[in-house]
Order: structure tokens, then C-alpha cells, then sequence
């Protein structure tokens, strides 16, 4: 299979995010917190989440890796403030449809910068990378979920 | 010594003249597995077409034929490492398969309580995790041997670490992260000197050097098929005759017994006691292949001509911006595998960017997450050799590089 351009994976936006993350460092106050490990390459990332009711207050990061799994959960803890648990499971399960070549998904507003990472559905080796974090968001979730219960 | 036709080599290796995103395929992956050439092909070929039967038990043509495959290659192997009785050598799935075996053989019933093991820093997770299971199992502990800022062994404190308790030093030939080769006589007289075994993990080892393992003072050798031309799934074990002799078989089955009866069987002799079950004949045979073809281009002209490719390698990156290079700055300490990483570019970043351009390198940890420690870093992006890589390779591969400078900037 030949493979695409790779102006197509690396914008501008990813190669900024992976310089300049957003939301990365310690939540000390944080209420859960998931680390999710690529055990192939080695890349990690800690997610911290600080929950008030049902929504996301708060969301850091600290982890290291490729371009592409560093600016994915850079971009996506910059679109997670003030989502309900809900909307922030709908943001993972469109991110995961512009994955598999969803063009629908890669035009969506409410992705936010996350659009930038459409290209990465070309190169199937890197998908997983680009999963990371939202990985790590799921399994945050599902905590919460299971802690909500009486 | 006569050169390397190099030009002939190449024309041997049917994936070589592979296309990839448009251009020729450079491979420089070969210290995760070799391409195989032709004549290894064939010979699994021939196999599989003419001659495949089970081994040591039909009386019928076919077996005879297999069996006499299968062990001409033990045979062969055996002479090239410089093991003086092909009963030594046993085929195991690879090196791995070959260290667990050791783990479990001779660990179980020679490691006690309060043994010690000595490891490197440099070892491959294969020559780590199988003594971490034993050392859980036994109580045993394990030590290592620490490296210094060119990812050498420091040997100074050696006396020190070999101590009454040792009962294993455990220590690859050449590091497949780094390409270090390790001075593994010095250490192997130090080791049996203080009354420990030697086993030498030659994964790399075998690949890159002539190998004699009298000569290396090793107990215990293992090697991978794949890494040599062979096919994947088989490799040796070569062990010191009255050592196997004295090891408790590690599985049960058939092909290693002499007579089972109902509460107790005894065993087939070496080699044979380890290797329970139907082997890999076909992996065996292509190994043997692989040995042949090798001997008869000659160790010492493919080691000559990695030389070469490797000091071009290393020159060209070193006029690459933002290129670190890791491992020994002296050649003389160094085989065919460089790792490197450049700038702020994650390896996997470097990896994708040569793909696109048809250059295969490794990007990673390498299973050597020791060694990443301690140089602080998560992966590294690896250039590996081998005797059908040539300069021209490099210079894609340097070429590849400016891409992901002017992508990373």
C-alpha cells in the first residue's frame, strides 16, 4: 500500500500541540486518574481528571511519546473542561470514528483541533498512538461511572 | 581474505527488489530479523515439496530423508559455532526459547536461596525476564553489571559483583540496542575464575562475528535462525556436553524418551531430551541453509563489509543536525547496529517519515528498556546492518533524515 503524503499527518497544529502541550502537569486536587502505556513503543500519559457532579472540571496530562500521541491528549484535554461525562464519551467515540476514515467526523466543530488528526486514519501503524489518550479518558470514565454507584 | 561481491549478494535476496511508497526498499531493520536468501528459500522449498515426513521414528524413505535433514543441519550448525559434538547443540524456537530452557533445566534444580545472577544493563528483556521468573521461584536475587556513557560494560567493580553466591553470569555478545560488543572472554575467565556458569545470549552475537564457543569460555550459547538468514521460529541452544547431561529434561512428550512407563520414563539422550515433540524440521533445514550460505561467503568478508557500511553510517550521521548518536565511539567496540535520535523528533516520528520514503529502521525501546533508563530517553530510532546493506543505503537513509528536519525543524 502506498503511503499517503505526509503533509497529511503532520500539520502544523499537531507539531504545535507536541511543542507547546496544553493542560500538561499535575492535578493535585484531581479525583481520578488512569495510566494508559503503549507497551509496543513505550508511550505513556497519565490523565488526570477533576470531576464536580456529573461534568469535568479540570483535565491535565503528563506523559511522554511520539508527536502524534502527545498532541492528541493535548488537544483533547482542551476540549474536555466543563463536558458532561457523557459528551466527554461521544467526543472519544467520534475521535475513534475519524479514525477508521470517518470523513463526516474529520469536518465536525465540536472536534476542535482534534480535525488535525484526520490524516493519521491514513497511516494504520500510527492509529494507535493517536488513541492513546482518549484511551485513557474511556477507562477514566468507566471508573467514575462505577464509582457513582451507590 | 577475499571481498564481499556485494552487487551478487543483494541479487540473492528476492525481497530486497521490493518497491515501498514508490521507492526501492532500503532495509535497515535487520537486527529485528534478516531477509533471507535464496538458497535458504529453496531449501525450505525442497523440504516441504520432497522430503517432508516426522524425524527418528519412520522406517520409510521420506523420514529417512528428513531425519537425515534435520540432523545434517545440527550438524552444520555445529561446526560453525566451533561446538566439537553436534550432540550439544539443541533447537529451541530461538534465543529465547534457548535461555528459558536454561532458566528452567539447569535453573530450577542448581539455583537456590540466596544464589546470586548476574546480569547486564545492556541485556535484551529475553536475557532478563527468564532469570527475574527464577530468581521469583527460587528466592535466588539478581545483580547487574552497570554500563558507562558510550553504553559499555564497566568491568571495574567486576570482582566485586562475582561473588561466592554467583552461579550464573548471563551477558550478550553484542547489544542489539546499542551495538556495544561486550568483551565476553574477559568477562566469561572472570566469571568461571570465581566459580560461576556463562551463558552468552549470541542473538547479535552470531549475526555479526565468527563464533567459537570454546573459545568465548561460554557454558551456555543461544542463538536466533532469523537473525542469519534463516527462517523465523528456530534457533540452539549449544551447551557443554556433561552440563546437558547433567540437566533434568524442561517438557515432557515424545522424541524425548527412552521408555515411559506408568509412574515414571527415562530419557533420550542429548540433544534429543530437549526437544520434546514434533520439532520445527522445515526451520532446521532452512537454518542449516542459512550456515551453509554464510560459511561459504565467509564470516570474516561479511564482517569487513559491515565495517565499512558501519563507519560510513557513522560518519554520515554525524554531519546530520541534531543527530545523537549512542553506543561506543570506537569502532573497534561496535557492530553493525547504530541507534541514534535527532532533535526533538520522537522516534516513531523518524520511523514514519523514512517509511514514507521507503526506508525500514526500528523505532523504540529495542526490548532493551535497561538501557533506555539509563540514558534517560524512552526509545531510540535504530539503523541496523547486514552483509547486503551498502553505502548507497546510508545515503537514503541520510536523505531521510533531511525530511524529517525540514518537517521538525
Amino acid at each position: 500500500m502506498e503511503t499517503p503524503p505526509l503533509n497529511s499527518l503532520y500539520q502544523q497544529l499537531i507539531l504545535e500541540h507536541y511543542r507547546n502541550p496544553r493542560n500538561r502537569g499535575e492535578l493535585p486536587d484531581g479525583t481520578v486518574e488512569v495510566h494508559m502505556r503503549n507497551p509496543v513503543c513505550g508511550d505513556e500519559i497519565r490523565l488526570q481528571l477533576r470531576l464536580h457532579d456529573d461534568h469535568i472540571a479540570e483535565a491535565r496530562f503528563v506523559g511522554h511519546g511520539c508527536s502524534i500521541s502527545q498532541a492528541s491528549v493535548s488537544m483533547m484535554t482542551t476540549l474536555l473542561k466543563g463536558r458532561s461525562l457523557d459528551e466527554a464519551e461521544s467526543l472519544a467515540s467520534r475521535f475513534t470514528q475519524m479514525m477508521h476514515g470517518d470523513a463526516e467526523a474529520s469536518r465536525d466543530p465540536s472536534m476542535g483541533d482534534l480535525r488535525a488528526l484526520a490524516g493519521v486514519s491514513k497511516f494504520p501503524v500510527r492509529i494507535k498512538c493517536a488513541l492513546l489518550g482518549f484511551d485513557a479518558l474511556q477507562e477514566a470514565l468507566k471508573r467514575s461511572a462505577k464509582g457513582a454507584e451507590p | 581474505m577475499h571481498r564481499l561481491d556485494v552487487g551478487r549478494v543483494r541479487a540473492e535476496f528476492p525481497t530486497l527488489a521490493e518497491t515501498v511508497n514508490g521507492r526501492p526498499l532500503v532495509y535497515l531493520d535487520s537486527a529485528a530479523t534478516s531477509q533471507k536468501p535464496q538458497p535458504v528459500l529453496d531449501a525450505l522449498d525442497a523440504y516441504w515439496v520432497h522430503d517432508n515426513a516426522n524425524v527418528h521414528r519412520g522406517i520409510h524413505e521420506l523420514s529417512r530423508r528428513a531425519t537425515e535433514a534435520y540432523e545434517g543441519a545440527r550438524l552444520e550448525l555445529a561446526r560453525w559455532i566451533g561446538a566439537s559434538d553436534a550432540a550439544e547443540v539443541v533447537f529451541t524456537t530461538g534465543t529465547t526459547g534457548a535461555i528459558n530452557l536454561v532458566a528452567h533445566a539447569w535453573g530450577l534444580d542448581n539455583v537456590r536461596e540466596g544464589d546470586e545472577i548476574l546480569l547486564t544493563v545492556l541485556e535484551h528483556h529475553s536475557n532478563i525476564v527468564p532469570w527475574q521468573l527464577l530468581a521469583r521461584r527460587t528466592g535466588a536475587r539478581l545483580r547487574y553489571i552497570e554500563i558507562d556513557d558510550q553504553g559499555r560494560l564497566i568491568l571495574d567493580g567486576l570482582d566485586h559483583l562475582l561473588t561466592e553466591r554467583t552461579r550464573l553470569v548471563a551477558l550478550g555478545q553484542v547489544s542489539n540496542a546499542l551495538g556495544t560488543v561486550n568483551p565476553v572472554k574477559e568477562v566469561a575467565a572472570r566469571a568461571r575464575a570465581a566459580g560461576a556458569l556463562v551463558l552468552v545470549d549470541g542473538a547479535q552475537g552470531a549475526v555479526h562475528s565468527r563464533v567459537d564457543v570454546h573459545e568465548l569460555g561460554a557454558d551456555f550459547y543461544a542463538l536466533s535462525g532469523h537473525k542469519m538468514c534463516g527462517p523465523t521460529g528456530i534457533g540452539a541452544l549449544w551447551a557443554r556436553r556433561e552440563l546437558l547431561d547433567s540437566m533434568s529434561p524442561w517438557q515432557g512428550g515424545g522424541e524425548m524418551i527412552h521408555t515411559v512407563e506408568r509412574d515414571m520414563s527415562s530419557w533420550a539422550p542429548v540433544p534429543h531430551k530437549f526437544e520434546a515433540g514434533t520439532p520445527n524440521i522445515a526451520g532446521a533445514v532452512g537454518l542449516g541453509a542459512a550456515v551453509e550460505y554464510l560459511s561459504a561467503l565467509g564470516m570474516d568478508a561479511i564482517v569487513e563489509h559491515e565495517r565499512d557500511v558501519l563507519r560510513y553510517a557513522l560518519e554520515g550521521l554525524a554531519a546530520v543536525t541534531g543527530v545523537r548518536v549512542y553506543g561506543p565511539e570506537s569502532l573497534d567496540e561496535r557492530s553493525a547496529v547504530v541507534s541514534f535520535t535527532m532533535g526533538d523528533a520522537h522516534p516513531h516520528d523518524i520511523s514514519t517519515i523514512l517509511d514514507s520514503q521507503g526506508v525500514a529502521i526500528r523505532a523504540g525501546h529495542h526490548c532493551a528498556q535497561l538501557v533506555m533508563k539509563h540514558f534517560g530517553i524512552s526509545a531510540t530510532a535504530r539503523a541496523s546492518f547486514y552483509l547486503y546493506n551498502t553505502r548507497a543505503d546510508v545515503d537514503r537513509l541520510v536523505e531521510g533524515l533531511e525530511a524529517v528536519r525540514t518537517i521538525f525543524g
